[in-house]
């Protein structure tokens, strides 16, 4: 149990795990969603023999899997820091308004596109210079700009939808193709895992949310990166909202809300991130994601309705998180 | 109450003379001087209260002393903050070791000193920082099974040992360390010991130790220090007294105290 100073056994320097050995361990809790997001996929391909191998099929899954990841990514490393966003399915409806505002105003839409970006990062620096300063734990903050922003939304959209401005080709580039949502995922996914596992900041939010304490003693300034990934999650979830408004070619003030924001916190927490913070992972996001929208799709086809939907993404849940925390226990007593 | 014996002062990795802290109208130093010499290992016992925290909070750069001076490897120095302190090589161990339970040892060794590549994109160079942790760890004779393990799967001794292990790599010269000992049992104690008297060893260390139990800081320390109520009330060689003694001053202190305060 203890090696500590124990006589050398070897006269190799301490050991470095082989790389080989290592890879299926390191990925050994994303690789068990994979599995749950494969038998999924296979039971309903077995069930509708068009559930995937047919491109309007393949289109109509990757739009279920996509908007929920995004925002997923966003709630991770808050979720690591130990904190949360409830705001990001209202930020989700506010970013576009901000962009068609600005395009009537006379900005390109390029511009346009970067001031809802830059709208939706001034409500996520709110949300976190309130919870970081004024000392409110993320939930209530954000629990307060939620109605707050869908208020506004409400109020500045006079709860009429908008038509999504811009020519149809950057409308295609921004999610309106049928796979361009998913490419912007994919991408933004390998970007955020950059991020997380092999910047400074992602080892930093990791460190501070395992112990804040500990982590300022190190001389790590935790109130900036919690800060920061407060504007993260609050861009990305307008980023969000901006893609499939291009998709639906409309802008409605009640898209999004809580629906989308608790789905991409249960993508987090079956993916394998926990809400007592210090880790998470942006794949498993992305694999958890991929559980959800296979198993909205799915149910969709084979016609399923959506109370009984519900039943089912609850057990799901309550079945990952279980299942996380066992196995994480049990993984552990192995290694002592 | 300088150590006679200690040599001429440029020998001294830290000498504090009269050092004072208030909080309000709270003392909780009250005129404390010490010495550490350059490879030395000064213990210092007392009990709770006894400001052996505000000393290292002191000494780390946390606090500043309300008055009194304080020498760092021969020159006066007044510590400004944590980083200044670092960067004359001062390095402390807190009791809560400050290591993130979720993150692999070398992350741990290297947290907010990570190695960093050349790029645009500083990512950190994971490889390097791994085989610079498992060497720096057989540096000490501390074998873990992999510096990849997270740290939540080590035992409270293995922790502790890469908690020392980081404050060295990072070119401590004056190494404090806060009730190392504190809640581990007697095996994983004499690990902890073990390591300390290696890094003495080695060289190039001096450190100071807060500790509780006097027979193990007899055991390890060159020089023992006794503070009581904000003073040093006693100090002396190790080799040159026992536990019965301390336990004897100690004692003789509190019958003091209670008839001041009964009067």
């Amino acid at each position: 149990m203890n090696t500590v100073n124990e006589p050398r056994k070897a006269t190799t320097p301490a050991r470095i795990a082989s790389p080989r050995g290592a890879w299926a361990s390191h990925w050994a809790p994303e690789l068990r969603i994979l599995l749950v997001a494969v038998l999924l996929a296979a039971y309903f391909q077995f069930i509708n023999h068009d559930f995937l191998f047919s491109n309007a099929s393949l289109v109509n899954l990757s739009q279920y899997v996509a908007p929920v990841a995004i925002i997923a990514f966003g709630e991770i490393m808050l979720m690591i820091g130990g904190d949360i966003d409830l705001s990001a399915g209202m930020v989700f409806a506010f970013a576009p308004f901000m962009m068609v505002f600005a395009n009537e105003a006379g900005a390109p839409m390029w511009l346009a596109v970067i001031a809802g970006l830059i709208a939706a990062a001034i409500i996520g620096f709110v949300n976190g210079a309130v919870t970081v300063f004024l000392r409110l734990p993320s939930f209530v903050t954000t629990l307060g700009t939620l109605f707050l922003i869908n208020g506004i939304t409400l109020t500045v959209s006079r709860g009429t939808p908008a038509a999504t401005p811009g020519s149809p080709e950057f409308a295609a580039v921004m999610g309106a193709w049928g796979y361009s949502e998913i490419i912007w995922t994919v991408a933004i996914a390998f970007v955020m895992h950059v991020l997380l596992r092999h910047t400074r900041w992602g080892l930093h939010t990791q460190a501070a949310g395992a112990n804040p304490l500990g982590a300022s003693e190190a001389g790590i300034h935790v109130n900036r990166l919690r800060l920061g990934n407060f504007v993260l999650a609050a861009v990305l979830a307008g980023f969000t909202g901006i893609l499939e408004s291009f998709r639906i070619t409309s802008i409605d003030p009640q898209a999004g809300g809580n629906q989308i924001m608790f789905l991409a916190v249960a993508a987090a927490v079956i993916g394998g991130t926990p809400l007592t913070g210090g880790s998470g992972t942006i794949v498993g996001g992305l694999l958890g994601a991929a559980v959800l929208g296979i198993l909205s799709d799915g149910f969709t086809l084979i016609g399923i309705n959506a109370f009984t939907f519900n039943i089912i993404l609850g057990a799901a849940i309550l079945a990952a998180m279980i299942f996380n925390i066992h196995i994480g226990r049990i993984r552990r007593k192995g290694a002592r | 109450m300088a150590d006679p014996q200690a040599a001429a002062a440029t020998d001294l990795a830290l000498r504090g003379d009269k050092l004072v802290k208030r909080f309000g109208a709270v003392t909780a130093l009250d005129g404390v001087s010490l010495t550490l010499g350059r490879g030395e290992i000064l213990g210092i016992l007392g009990d709770n209260g006894a400001g052996k925290s505000t000393l290292v909070k002191i000494l780390t750069g946390f606090h500043q002393q309300t008055s009194g001076t304080l020498h760092v490897h021969g020159e006066e120095t007044l510590l400004k903050s944590v980083d200044h302190a670092r960067a004359l090589g001062i390095e402390c161990v807190y009791q809560d070791l400050a290591l993130a339970n979720s993150l692999s040892i070398y992350h741990n060794m290297f947290l907010n000193r990570e190695i960093v590549r050349r790029g645009p994109f500083r990512l950190v160079d994971h490889k390097q920082m791994r085989e610079r942790a498992a060497q720096c760890l057989e540096d000490i004779g501390v074998h873990v099974p992999s510096v990849d393990l997270p740290v939540e799967r080590l035992s409270g001794g293995q922790r502790q040992a890469i908690a020392v292990a980081r404050a060295v790599h990072s070119n401590a010269k004056i190494l404090l360390l806060d009730e190392p000992l504190a809640a581990m049992g007697a095996r994983e104690a004499a690990l902890i010991i073990d390591l300390v008297m290696r890094l003495k060893e080695k060289g190039g260390l001096s450190i100071i130790m807060i500790m509780h139990n006097y027979a193990q800081t007899l055991d390890i320390a060159d020089r023992i220090m006794l503070m009581q109520r904000g003073r040093v009330t006693y100090e002396q060689r190790s080799a040159n007294t026992s536990v019965a003694e301390l336990m004897d001053i100690v004692r003789r202190e509190y019958r003091a105290m209670r008839a001041t305060t009964a009067q």
